[in-house]
């Protein structure tokens, strides 16, 4: 689909020659923030949280985003929904920018383009009764006649695994696992082909966690819809996502399909985020392990040259003025890192 | 369910014994001054020969200066202070809220512009402003309804802007932006409604404030006028030494009910605010 709409968006044209179509594209994103508070006479400094991201999400397949908290994960997800218009660069919903259309346009488009938050308490308004939550934007959007929807909504909280008597409950009266499944059905009334999942079961105990994660998948292969899946952990991550993005300072640092990545992790920072976390990587154990030091920069005054060298046990002195891009670890692989020092090793 | 909710707030409410006492007080006065035309023994406005008695079996609250029976007059000056505390507060609380709800809706400009409007209201001295729009407009009761109304609005303004405002940050109000649903939407059916239980707490404030205010203005001369009875201008009869000291039935009954008034109100204020916040335990 791409690449047909109009040779306005000819400059947007894939870079990586994929066999699938992508389902969107985001094209040098960057998102600043101001930060509040008054300082007379000085330029307002600025938070740089996502600065300058490529990727691609296609249809059907889950792209798990990994970083620290303040990486700049969570504002790709608002950007990808539009919840936020971005400082520059572009979200290519089908080669059309979301920041480009119209409101109308985008209002329709909107239905396509789901989030789940993660905190299920303040995603539903805590004043009306599940049945009204999950009414309002399907009668609006007309997706069924008003006489279908009682049968709409029960059809709903079957999907997620709740009770069709809940419907008349208000939100505080269900445990965070049950709200977060209503977060869920709330995102999929509309019927969407991409839900973001901005870490949706952070809050929630293991044994939740598990159960919506199996839902998650479940909802996937039954309603073939996309996910791009927002976490800190790397556990959850792994266990859902066909892809994965690493992300440290506003930028990815590496993305490979999941089993490559964990397999075989090229950036340093990807490395030390795996040596960190209990999980089991056979593959890693004889090498020695990377223990991060220091705190992450601000993003405020992100280091110049590569963002990780001020922590990186491997960084040399082109580190410091050169900002590495995302290039194939091997000629033709969809496996993209961001450390030309360690592909460089590895050619010799 | 919205009943246990309501149920709980009620309970939580009861458990003010003085907010109770004041609800029960206040009821008993509304229904008085609602009444009035059937209870009182006399036309307030009518004129008789016996000049400043004291109460009497014929007049069992006296009669003030020109022979009209207080206790008539005092019915009916309570139906005019609580008419006028009631139509000032909702005036003030329509114009705060729609006021408050845009600023902090739509942000940018729109709320600087508002918000500047409503720093210079407040930062006029409240009881002058009201005497120059009096003078102004002339004293009458409609004038002082509309001006009381008018002056109070920026309290209310400003609290609605604030919980707006963080409204707007919450997942449910995100969520329905992402879901495509109308600003008039997300407005009036989601926001709103959170913002219901302070404005009601803040409304009963500015609620007992008019009263005091119209009182205050009465007593000057610039609010309601006689012969119309108001609790401000029965006090109005006081201002001199020989009544302050030897007629206390002419002021007495007027100011007690104007304190107890105020403080009733207050006292239920105090308790909803303890009985609708969602974090209080049972």
């Amino acid at each position: 689909m791409l690449g047909v709409t109009g040779q306005k968006r000819g400059r947007f044209l894939l870079y990586r020659d994929e066999k699938r179509e992508p389902l969107m594209v985001i094209r040098d994103l960057k998102k600043y923030y101001p930060v509040r508070g008054s300082t007379i006479g000085k330029k307002k400094p600025i938070i740089h949280a996502v600065d300058g991201v490529d990727f691609e999400i296609y249809e059907g397949e889950t792209l798990g985003i990994v970083g620290e908290s303040g990486c700049g994960k969570s504002t790709i997800g608002r950007q990808i929904v539009a919840l936020e218009k971005p400082t520059s660069g572009h979200v290519l919903y089908q080669g059309e920018s979301l920041s480009d259309m119209s409101a109308g346009r985008l209002r329709k488009i909107r239905t396509h383009l789901q989030m789940v938050f993660q905190d299920s308490t303040s995603s539903l308004n805590p004043r009306k009764q599940i049945y009204d939550i999950l009414a309002a934007p399907i009668l609006y959007h007309k997706i069924v006649e008003r006489d279908m929807l009682d049968e709409e909504i029960n059809r709903l909280l079957d999907l997620v695994g709740l009770p069709k008597s809940m419907k008349y409950r208000y939100p505080h009266e269900f445990s965070g696992g049950q709200r977060q499944r209503i977060g869920i059905a709330k995102a999929l009334s509309l019927r969407p082909r991409l839900v973001v999942c901005d870490e949706p079961v952070s809050a929630l105990d293991v044994s939740v966690q598990a159960q919506i994660l199996n839902l998650l998948k479940q909802l996937q292969d039954e309603l073939k819809v996309t996910y791009v899946f927002i976490a800190h952990g790397l556990g959850a991550v792994r266990y859902v996502s066909n892809r994965i993005a690493i992300m440290y300072l506003g930028r990815i640092v590496e993305i490979a399909d999941t089993q490559e990545l964990f397999d075989d992790p090229v950036h340093p920072y990807t490395q030390a985020l795996f040596d960190a976390s209990p999980l089991p990587a056979p593959k890693l154990r004889g090498r020695q392990r990377i223990i991060l030091k220091g705190e992450i920069p601000s993003s405020i005054n992100p280091p110049k040259g590569c963002r990780f060298h001020t922590r990186c046990p491997y960084a040399i002195e082109s580190c410091r003025v050169d900002d590495p891009k995302l290039i194939p670890v091997k000629p033709g692989s969809s496996h993209l890192a961001a450390c030309p020092v360690v592909l460089a090793q590895r050619k010799n | 369910m919205k009943n246990s909710t309501f149920r709980m707030v009620i309970k939580r409410f009861y458990k003010h014994k003085l907010a109770v006492a004041s609800l029960y007080f206040l009821v008993i006065i509304t229904l008085l001054a609602l009444l009035a035309p059937i209870i009182s023994p006399y036309d307030p406005n009518q004129v008789s020969t016996s000049f400043s008695k004291p109460p009497s079996l014929k007049h069992f609250m006296g009669t003030d200066q020109i022979g009209r029976d207080m206790f008539s007059r005092l019915l009916y000056a309570v139906r005019i202070s609580l008419f006028v505390g009631l139509a000032a507060t909702v005036i003030s609380t329509i114009i705060g809220v729609t006021l408050g709800l845009i600023a902090g809706y739509f942000g940018g400009v729109i709320d600087i512009i508002i918000m500047r409007i409503t720093d210079t209201i407040m930062s006029f001295p409240y009881i002058l402003l009201v005497l120059v729009a009096a003078s102004i407009f002339g004293p009458g009761l409609w004038n002082i309804i509309l001006i009381l109304g008018f002056v109070d609005w920026p309290g209310a303004a400003r609290l609605v802007r604030g919980s707006v405002l963080s409204l707007r940050e919450t997942n449910f109000v995100k969520g329905n932006v992402v879901a495509g649903m109308p600003n008039r939407y997300i407005l009036f059916s989601e926001i709103l409604p959170n913002t219901i239980g302070p404005v009601l707490v803040y409304a009963t404030s500015v609620f007992a404030i008019s009263i005091l205010d119209e009182a205050a203005l009465s007593f000057l001369g610039m609010g309601v006028q006689p012969p119309t009875a108001s609790l401000g201008n029965i006090l109005n009869g006081a201002e001199s030494i020989t009544i302050l000291t030897d007629k206390p039935w002419l002021w007495v009954p007027a100011g007690v009910l104007i304190v107890l008034l105020v403080v009733s109100i207050n006292f239920v204020g105090d308790a909803l605010r303890d009985a609708i916040d969602p974090s209080a335990k049972e």
